[in-house]
């Protein structure tokens, strides 16, 4: 379980987080969602270290974040898997070596021993065969598809998604989401998946956090979140025309 | 660079010579690097030094054209020059202009594409797997450029020289030999060390904090050359002063 405490983020006189709590689970997809701005992406890369928040704590199972020197930071690194929005696969490398690279790195397994995990990601994510493409050669979803399949090799306890959907086809976004759903409840990882597609926000959401101007404004379930009168989230979640009519239609 | 710059500076060299987590990856980055710094330069290095020892073979004949002067003197004027500043500033420069923008680019493409942020979600030190074995290829084949930079710009004068007829084969060979002092090899071989250094770290700092897209690479890039360039003459006088 990853619980965050009290989050503040500002970039110059710019606060972006103001004080966000919560928890997510294990084993199912936590969604945090919110408009273009408000701060989704800033609390993902707090969670995970990339940003620095100035207040507050991230803790992994108990172990406190934000506390931790660089060493023991890199042990729950380790930990973590995550699909960048760009997908951020190493141009230089073939779509083996990006899945080895951790692998590489971290355990002393053989090459046979590898290359089987390789292939079992791959086929996880229905992409056997393409090891030795390079991500030039890749369209959009399959790069989304070996970025999980990347994130997902050293069987990661949690699983971080920025905008998985972003520059997909509605086909496809489908695709990624129930991937990412499969693997959070096989593997029982905490997956925290930032977006603002409200396909997968209806598709997977199984705890939702909704951000507003640095808050969290509202937490539940895709269930719930029809059913809600806040109207900053029923501008947000019914925007769009087709939404809009399927909620009149219900 | 500024203070702040520097701080920064010298805290990404700190975070880049930290222990790497798996010896053997990166000695397979390093021979690469070696491969594209050492073996990628080879024939822009060539020609330019072939071409320099036969152009400033050229120049010191037309200016010493006393008949008081031994024609000798072109060969250790040509050789000592060479030596002591031609090959290692000018192949130096060159370098850096080739191979630092590439440097440059590359850490800075990687940062705006989030692989860098990706290395270290994954727990890798960033700086010492993208930067350190550019910085130990850089400090052991700029030397090795610089060595072969000086032999072909001494062979270079020669053809230069007599093919012109500026200066006959005998007096050339007989100038190049005369009171040489080993000790320019080293002077020359410390500089190529220190430059080395500068063409592999300046450009690899520049690229590493790009903040954008595709125009601040580019900023980053032209200011990476700029750099290391000013870096380049500035090391090469306080070595020069120091050593000479």
């Amino acid at each position: 379980m990853i619980e965050i405490k009290d989050i503040h983020k500002s970039f110059g006189d710019n606060e972006v987080l103001r004080g966000i709590s919560g928890k997510f689970q294990p084993g199912i997809t936590n969604l945090i969602i919110g408009g273009s701005g408000s701060g989704k992406t800033t609390l993902l890369k707090c969670m995970i270290g990339l940003h620095h928040p100035e207040q507050g704590s991230v803790t992994y199972d108990g172990r406190d974040f934000t506390q931790l020197n660089t060493e023991e930071r890199i042990e729950i690194r380790k930990e973590i898997g995550m699909l960048f929005q760009g997908s951020a696969l190493f141009d230089s490398m073939t779509v083996e070596e990006n899945i080895m690279f951790p692998l590489n790195m971290f355990t002393d397994q053989s090459r046979s021993e590898k290359l089987d995990r390789v292939n079992f990601c791959l086929d996880r994510v229905n992409l056997e065969g393409k090891n030795k493409l390079f991500p030039a050669e890749l369209s959009g979803g399959m790069k989304k598809r070996v970025g999980i399949a990347r994130a997902i090799a050293m069987n990661p306890k949690y699983l971080f998604c920025d905008e998985p959907n972003s520059g997909l086809d509605p086909k496809t976004s489908i695709v990624i989401d129930e991937l990412i759903k499969e693997i959070t409840e096989e593997y029982n990882t905490t997956t925290v998946v930032v977006t603002h597609d409200m396909n997968s926000v209806m598709g997977i959401g199984d705890y939702i956090m909704f951000l507003h101007q640095g808050k969290k404004f509202w937490e539940g379930s895709n269930k719930e979140i029809a059913k809600t009168d806040i109207a900053e989230l029923n501008d947000f979640v019914f925007a769009s025309r087709f939404m809009k009519a399927a909620k009149d239609k219900f | 660079m500024n203070f702040t710059n520097f701080g920064r500076y010298i805290l990404l060299l700190k975070a880049a010579f930290k222990r790497p987590e798996k010896w053997k990856i990166y000695m397979k980055a390093i021979f690469q690097q070696m491969d594209f710094i050492g073996v990628g330069s080879l024939g822009l290095i060539s020609i330019i030094s072939t071409f320099i020892g036969a152009v400033m073979t050229l120049q010191i004949a037309f200016q010493l054209v006393s008949d008081f002067i031994p024609k000798t003197i072109i060969g250790s004027v040509n050789r000592d020059s060479t030596i002591l500043e031609l090959s290692p500033t000018i192949s130096a420069i060159v370098l850096a202009g080739k191979i630092g923008s590439a440097i440059s680019s590359e850490i800075g493409t990687m940062r705006v594409t989030e692989q860098i942020d990706a290395l270290e979600i994954m727990g890798i030190n960033a700086p010492g797997y993208l930067i350190l074995p550019k910085i130990l290829a850089g400090i052991t084949m700029v030397p090795m450029l610089v060595i072969i930079s000086m032999v072909l710009s001494i062979t270079g004068g020669y053809l230069g020289g007599t093919l012109s007829g500026a200066v006959s084969p005998t007096e050339y060979i007989q100038g190049i030999t005369t009171d040489f002092n080993p000790f320019t090899i080293a002077v020359a071989l410390v500089k190529a060390f220190v430059f080395g250094f500068i063409i592999t770290s300046v450009p690899a700092y520049e690229g590493f904090y790009v903040k954008g897209g595709a125009l601040e690479v580019a900023q980053a890039s032209t200011r990476a050359v700029v750099v290391s360039c000013i870096s380049i003459l500035a090391c090469d006088y306080l070595v020069t002063g120091l050593m000479l």
